[in-house]
Parts: structure tokens; C-alpha cells; sequence
């Protein structure tokens, strides 16, 4: 039901997030999903990727501080409306959105999505029949 | 437990009229260089003005503007063929400063080195690694010479290549150190990252860290990461190098050795003695030095004497840990800010690590503070966290300083680090 996710503290810095991508790169790890966003002094990026323990490992070798969360992980069909409906099942039980990013591959989406309630965020899964991946399935898509 | 023990711990009553004699023959002597041959007839001074130690308040002082306008010999007290050696500081802002060393200088140097190790526990069965650059910065030959006799096997390691400086500690089984204090947190952060603990993976348990001013919780940080015991010294090249002042084993206050120097603390405006226990300017003279005698001459470093006795039962005169510059201050909206202030904040948060750089520069018509720090880990992924962590850090600050810096959280090894001195304090401003 939920993935492992590294975020790492990446500064407002020309060269930045290329220099950071590049070391998993050369290790031979894979970037499944990426996001970062843009205050004006620092971001967070965060990363889904084929080996989260090994790209962990490199990091904490280059002296970069890595942080490792887990992350649900939604699978939907890529139909209008259906984010929607999925989000306002989370509503509905109380559960707010920290932060989500999304992807889509053929007539498929991925959602990936933090909450402030891990628990009453399965208990919205498991009821409502969400289906959801693992990471394995990421690393096969 | 005492290296020298009548000299250490030497009753007042005797120390002083050691001083007042040592102060007499000085005089004496100085007079035969060009400098104070000149300045001494100009204050009618002679060795007989001499009856106590506060007759050193007759003298005038000297301050490193002398040496640099009497560089390189003005001050040489003896003729160039009795000096083995000279040390030369960088002159970035005009000429550098020489200071110059009979052999009996270098030997009296090398037992006060050995004087401070011997205090904080060095032993000859100790393997002492030196992690100071050599050649004219005199934390490293200064040691040298010190540790040499003491008697402890030295590892010339010499500064910078981290990679190899934790070989050696691990190949030669190191036990002490010498490096200064941004560079401590830095090897102990290399060995973590590199897999070894150096509580458990090597046999360190003594480091002696100067050179930096630096706070009592950085210290603690390094004595932790280390897991050792960290000892403050204090020198500087004018007064030799190292060995003028060390912590002893109790770690609160550095003696200072006052059959070797006169101390003096003075008010940096008004040049008058501050009452012991209260904040000043260090004024130092050399008691015995053969080459180059500097009379009253102005450190500008700030610290104070720390009132009465040591547990430790050397009877020298402590002083505190040095509160920065005289000329480091910044003063920024009319406030005086010593970078320890901030540095003593900044510690005091455990989310953060030990590089911080402080600049201050004009933004249109104002100046303004910027205080840039190391995040330690990434303990979170979360935006609000870190954007609290960085109003918390401003809110401290503001109450230390009495005004807001703007506060950048940076990631871990971004700030220049030199395995020389750390950078803490950019003043871009321009002075028009």
C-alpha cells in the first residue's frame, strides 16, 4: 500500500537538483517519480526510485542528507473525474493531503499521495476498494 | 601531574617578583633594538623605572601597525646571526609581521607547548597527530617542537586531506590531536559517512583545539562526536604560536604562564585596566624572550580573568574562553556583535549542524545580516517544519543580538569550508 520515498533538503543553487540526479544516475538507480517545488530559499525533492535503500546509501556517501518516508501509492484509470472522486473519499473520512504528485502512463495514473493519517488513510483504501500498488509494481511500470 | 611543578604552581608572592626582575631585564634588553631604543628615550624609560609590575603601565603600547612599519628586523633585539628562525604572518592588508627566534627562544617555546600538553594528560607513551599546516603558521613546527619534548611519538600529518588523516589515526593507532575546532566536527563527519566511530574504531582521547574562538557547545559537540576530551588552547604568532594559554583538566578558564608573559586587560576604548573578572582587550608582554621582546603589546583578543583559584592547584592566572576580536566585532545599526553570540545560539539547536557563515552587506540604503547554517540531517519532508526551525533560529537571535538577521537554512557541506580556518563573517559593506 505504500512506498518508500527519499526527500532531500536541496538548496536555491544553479546546478543543484543535475548534480543530486546525477549521482543515482551513475550508481545505476532508476527515477520513477520526482517532484520539487519552489520556495525562495530552499526546495525538497522527493523521489521514487527503483532502489530507495541503495540511492539512500549513496546520498549519505556524498555527505547529503537524505530523509526516507512512506508514501501511499494509488493506482486509478485515467478518466476525467476520477481524481476527484478518490480525493473527496479521503475528505469525507477527515484525512487531509500533506502533498501529491501524480503520473500517468497510458490509461493509467499513479497518485502519489501523503496524508496526516497513515491509518485512516488505509481504512479510506480498504473500504472504498482503492486499488493500490506496491513497490514492486512502481519499479515495473 | 605538573610538567614544571615549582614554576606552576609558584606562590603569587614569588611569581610576582619573578615578573617585576624578568621585567627589569627586559627592559635592559629591548632597548637594543632600533624600535624600542627609540620609543624608551622618547618616554624616558629606563630599567630602573621598573619596581613593580604595575610599572608597566609607564610603558607604551605596541600594537602590530609597529611591526609591520618596522617589518622585517625593526624589532630585533639581538643581532640576526644569534636568530635560527623567523615566522611571518600573511599581510593581506599591507605589510605582513615577522617575528624572529634565538635557539633559546624555540627551547623556552617548545617546553611551554609541552607545559600545556603535559597538563591536559599527554604522556610520552601518547602518539600525537598534527593536523596544523606547517612552514610559517606556527601551530604546526610549534607543536612540533613541543610534543617532541614531551617525548610523544608526532605524526607530522600536517593540514588538510582528510582521507589521510584518518588513516594515519586508524594505521598508528593516534591518540591526541591538535586541530582547530570547524575542522574537528568536520573529520568526525568524514569518518561517520565513511562507516567508522571513532568511539569504538580508533583510539583518540585527547584533542586540543584552537586557533577559532569557538563556544562551550561546540566543544561538547566535538567531544561527543570524538569521543574524547577537548582542550582549548590559546596562541598567537606575535606571542610565538601556540603554548601561551591552556585549559587544564578542570576545562573552565586557560592558564596562562606568567613566568613567560605579563597579562594585562584593558579597556580597548580608553586603555585602562578593566577590574579583574570584567571583559577587555588581552595585553601581553614577553617575560624572556631573546630575540624579539614585545612590550604591552595588544592582542585584540577579548576575554577576561577568571577570579580566583584553580582546583588544579597551578597558581597562573585563568583566562575565560575568548570572546572574538576586538577588531572582529561587527558593528551592525549601532549594536556590537561578537560572531560567538551567534555561534552560542546557533548550537543550541540540535536539528543544526557546525558551519554557519555570517554576512553582512548594504541592501539599498540599509544594512542588513544574513546568517547562513548547515542543516545536520534532513529529519523531515516537511516545508512548515523547516520554515518554523528557521523563524525559531531568527526569534533567538533577535533576542541575543536585539535585531533580525534573515536566516537561510543551507544543506550539510555546502558552506566553504577551508581545512584551514573556517569563514564565519563576510562584511561586504563598503565604508564610502
Amino acid at each position: 500500500m505504500t512506498v518508500h520515498q527519499l526527500s532531500i533538503f536541496l538548496e536555491n543553487k544553479f546546478g543543484k537538483l543535475s548534480e543530486l540526479l546525477a549521482l543515482l544516475g551513475s550508481e545505476n538507480v532508476r527515477i520513477i517519480a520526482a517532484t520539487v517545488a519552489d520556495t525562495s530559499e530552499f526546495g525538497i525533492l522527493r523521489l521514487i526510485v527503483s532502489d530507495p535503500e541503495k540511492a539512500y546509501t549513496i546520498f549519505q556517501g556524498h555527505g547529503v542528507g537524505a530523509n526516507m518516508t512512506e508514501v501511499l501509492a494509488i493506482k486509478t484509470d485515467a478518466e476525467a473525474g476520477r481524481f476527484a472522486e478518490i480525493i473527496s473519499l479521503f475528505t469525507q473520512a477527515g484525512v487531509s493531503i500533506e502533498y501529491m504528485y501524480c503520473f500517468s502512463l497510458d490509461k493509467q495514473s499513479i497518485m502519489i499521495i501523503r496524508t496526516n493519517n497513515k491509518e485512516a488513510a488505509f481504512e479510506v483504501i480498504r473500504k472504498h476498494h482503492i486499488e493500490h500498488v506496491n513497490a514492486c509494481d512502481l519499479i515495473n511500470l | 601531574m605538573y610538567w614544571q611543578k615549582d614554576l606552576e604552581t609558584m606562590d603569587r608572592k614569588s611569581l610576582e617578583t619573578l615578573q617585576t626582575q624578568r621585567l627589569t631585564e627586559l627592559i635592559a634588553h629591548a632597548q637594543q633594538s632600533a624600535f624600542y631604543g627609540k620609543v624608551f628615550t622618547e618616554h624616558n624609560i629606563t630599567p630602573e623605572s621598573i619596581q613593580s609590575t604595575e610599572d608597566i603601565r609607564k610603558l607604551p603600547f605596541t600594537t602590530k601597525e609597529h611591526l609591520r612599519a618596522n617589518y622585517p628586523f625593526g624589532l630585533a633585539s639581538v643581532s640576526l646571526d644569534k636568530c635560527v628562525r623567523l615566522h611571518s604572518s600573511s599581510g593581506t592588508t599591507g605589510n605582513p609581521t615577522v617575528i624572529l627566534h634565538s635557539q633559546k627562544d624555540l627551547d623556552q617555546w617548545a617546553n611551554q607547548v609541552a607545559r600545556c600538553m603535559y597538563m591536559v594528560g599527554i604522556r610520552d607513551t601518547d602518539i600525537f597527530q598534527n593536523t596544523s599546516g606547517y612552514g610559517m603558521f606556527t601551530g604546526g613546527l610549534g607543536f612540533q617542537y613541543g610534543a617532541e619534548m614531551l617525548g610523544t611519538l608526532t605524526v607530522p600529518a600536517a593540514a588538510g586531506n582528510t582521507k589521510r588523516q584518518i588513516k594515519f589515526i586508524q594505521d598508528f593507532g593516534t591518540t591526541c590531536l591538535h586541530i582547530i575546532p570547524s575542522y574537528a566536527t568536520r573529520l568526525a563527519e568524514v569518518m561517520y559517512s565513511m562507516g567508522i566511530d571513532p568511539k569504538k574504531d580508533t583510539k583518540l582521547k585527547t584533542i586540543c583545539i584552537g586557533a577559532e574562538p569557538h563556544s562551550e557547545a561546540q566543544r561538547k559537540r566535538i567531544e561527543s562526536l570524538l569521543g574524547v576530551k577537548a582542550y582549548n588552547c590559546f596562541g598567537m604568532s606575535e606571542m610565538n604560536g601556540p603554548g601561551v594559554a591552556f585549559e587544564c583538566t578542570e576545562q573552565n578558564g586557560l592558564h596562562i604562564w606568567e613566568d613567560y608573559y605579563l597579562v594585562e586587560i584593558i579597556n580597548p576604548i580608553t586603555l585602562e585596566p578593566v577590574p579583574v573578572g570584567e571583559i577587555g582587550e588581552l595585553v601581553l608582554t614577553t617575560l624572556n624572550r631573546e630575540a624579539m621582546p614585545l612590550v604591552r603589546y595588544r592582542t585584540r583578543d577579548l576575554t577576561r580573568i577568571l577570579p580566583g583559584e584553580c582546583p588544579c592547584g597551578r597558581t597562573h592566572i585563568r583566562l575565560d574562553r575568548f570572546q572574538g576580536r576586538s577588531d572582529d566585532m561587527i558593528i551592525l545599526k549601532g549594536v556590537n556583535i561578537f560572531p560567538i553570540q551567534i555561534e552560542t545560539v546557533l548550537m543550541g539547536f540540535k536539528e543544526l549542524g557546525s558551519n554557519y557563515l555570517i554576512t553582512v552587506e548594504t541592501v539599498g540604503n540599509n544594512d542588513e545580516m544574513l546568517v547562513e547554517v548547515e542543516l545536520d540531517e534532513l529529519y523531515t519532508d516537511d516545508y512548515a517544519v523547516l520554515q518554523r526551525l528557521t523563524k525559531d533560529i531568527g526569534r533567538q537571535l533577535k533576542d541575543e543580538l536585539l535585531l533580525t538577521p534573515k536566516i537561510k537554512l543551507v544543506a550539510k557541506g555546502s558552506l566553504p569550508v577551508t581545512e584551514g580556518k573556517a569563514v564565519r563573517v563576510k562584511d561586504l559593506r563598503t565604508f564610502a
